[in-house]
């Protein structure tokens, strides 16, 4: 085991030191697991009824189709909310000072608020101020107002991210304003917002869960129906959880891959985003702190990135 | 607004229960962050491993998943604790991984040498991480461990759905009592713009009294 541990490769001292906490935390992981996996068996939780419901296909129907329901939400929230958050941007990019402002108050309004209580606004409140709006549309709208705000940053970000001279020169080929930014700015800037983009998506597709709170059929509120039934709230969680994983995982990825691969082509590439909840983000951020993250050791050996 | 003003003493109590839940899971997210961000980079491929499962379980399960299986699931394995507990430890499971993955990018955002020096005195990994790593470490990341904290600011709406009191649980009961709709839930904007922009302003200050711009 000759992995670079901070840069360094350990010497004979560090490598016996390394192999003895390997030997240790090897044992309390695996006691931790028993203790585990004893508790299960010993309430009764690894009993065949308890996960039955999940070799049946009619079971995985109704939960998949909820997961059909949260993809849709996220879907469709997303489109709404680039939208947004790009004619937020462009606003908050503007000569005219009113429209800055009214930009900007929108901005830090929803940024500045859970996106429960919107869900909840538009869910409960919304509809009996008389105006006709679905479940479904509540969601996607409270999950629009939400995330066009914090895209709008990320935009805003991407625009100004990008060379002056590219503006400039669309200027001086007598571009007027919003041409110029329709046609050389904005798809340029769009281009590197994408790794943002998606793993705001992952944050969104999360938030989704809270339409359980308004009574929308996604995948967490179908599986409570299913606990209903069934009565094994524990397996179904955890079923739940892992189909949550591998969607979101996937996207995390898909963010991920990206990322890299636009740190490539732009070098500095990678877009710093102020206030984002997700990691990804948050992550890529604290690293472009570094230029020189690129050339530096991945610490942990084990990550398979491929820097 | 009268609606507002009528419930003042609820409202200020809820933002209250808010900054309390919010206070009490940063602390703990903060200290399981560290320790995972420290396994993940350890010399130890155990714990690097169970690093990486945590964050990646964690992260990509959403909070209110996460809050359910400890409040509905666990009981059935033993694990009973009170709503305010349970959503206590959820939030700060789920914060952790974020402030795991951020601490983990200052320790690598700190330079090589830092570490080779330290080796070279004679320091263990242990010692290496905690005296000369992560102190530097940790003053590049105060941004976005501040965009984390006021992210469970708001988070911390979601223990609602276990029954945990909070603004936006009163927001909601509020609502529910005065049978007015819309000036209930402006209240509860406002009480959580009260809390989120100068939370904001606060990590500004923090920031630039100690940050290190890399």
């Amino acid at each position: 085991m000759t992995a670079p541990v901070l840069g360094d490769v350990l010497g004979p001292r560090g490598r016996r030191q390394a192999r003895i906490a390997t030997v240790v935390s090897v044992a309390v992981i695996a006691g931790m697991v028993l203790v585990a996996y004893r508790r299960l068996e010993n309430r009764g939780q690894l009993r065949g009824e308890l996960w039955d419901p999940f070799t049946q296909w009619p079971v995985w129907r109704f939960l998949l189709l909820g997961l059909v329901n949260t993809l849709k939400v996220a879907a469709l929230a997303m489109a709404l909310a680039v939208v947004v958050g790009g004619l937020l941007a462009l606003a908050r990019l503007a000569r005219s000072w009113p429209v800055r402002f009214l930009a900007t108050v929108y901005v830090e309004f929803f940024r500045g608020l859970p996106v429960f209580l919107l869900i909840l606004f538009c869910g409960f409140s919304l509809p009996a101020t008389g105006l006709k709006i679905t479940v479904f549309g509540a969601i996607v709208l409270a999950l629009t107002l939400y995330n066009g705000a914090v895209l709008a940053e990320v935009f805003r970000a991407g625009i100004r991210s990008l060379d002056r001279g590219q503006s400039e020169a669309a200027f001086a080929i007598g571009l007027g304003y919003w041409r110029a930014m329709l046609l050389v700015v904005v798809p340029q800037a769009l281009r590197r917002m994408v790794p943002a983009i998606v793993s705001q998506l992952v944050t969104l597709l999360k938030d989704s869960t809270l339409g359980i709170a308004i009574g929308y059929e996604e995948l967490l509120r179908r599986s409570q129906i299913s606990i209903e039934f069934f009565d094994n709230p524990l397996a179904t969680f955890l079923v739940v959880a892992a189909m949550y994983i591998v969607v979101n995982y996937s996207l995390s990825r898909l963010a991920r891959r990206l990322e890299i691969r636009q740190r490539r082509r732009f070098q500095a590439g990678a877009i710093q985003v102020a206030g984002l909840d997700d990691l990804a983000v948050v992550s890529a951020q604290a690293e472009a702190v570094l230029p020189a993250a690129e050339t530096t050791q991945p610490l942990a050996s084990g990550a398979p990135t491929a820097r | 607004m009268n609606v507002v003003l009528d419930n003042l003493d609820q409202f200020l109590n809820g933002m209250q229960q808010t900054v309390v839940l919010t206070v009490l899971s940063f602390a703990i997210a903060f200290l399981i962050g560290v320790v995972v961000a420290g396994f993940r980079v350890s010399p130890v491929p155990p714990l690097r491993a169970l690093g990486t499962v945590y964050v990646t379980l964690i992260r990509n399960t959403p909070l209110a998943v996460l809050l359910l299986l400890f409040y509905v699931g666990f009981p059935k394995i033993g694990i009973l604790l009170s709503p305010f507990s349970s959503g206590i430890i959820m939030l700060s499971a789920y914060t952790g991984t974020f402030v795991a993955e951020t601490v983990r990018a200052g320790v690598n955002s700190v330079a090589v040498g830092q570490a080779e020096a330290a080796r070279a005195l004679g320091m263990s990994f242990p010692q290496v991480l905690t005296v000369v790593i992560l102190p530097q470490a940790l003053r590049t990341v105060v941004q976005p461990l501040g965009s984390i904290f006021s992210a469970l600011l708001r988070n911390s709406a979601v223990v609602t759905i276990i029954g945990v009191s909070n603004l936006t649980k009163i927001v909601q009961s509020v609502q529910a009592d005065t049978a007015t709709n819309v000036p209930a839930y402006v209240g509860g904007a406002l009480a959580y713009l009260l809390l989120t922009i100068p939370t904001g302003q606060a990590i500004g200050v923090i920031e630039r009294r100690v940050a290190i711009r890399r």
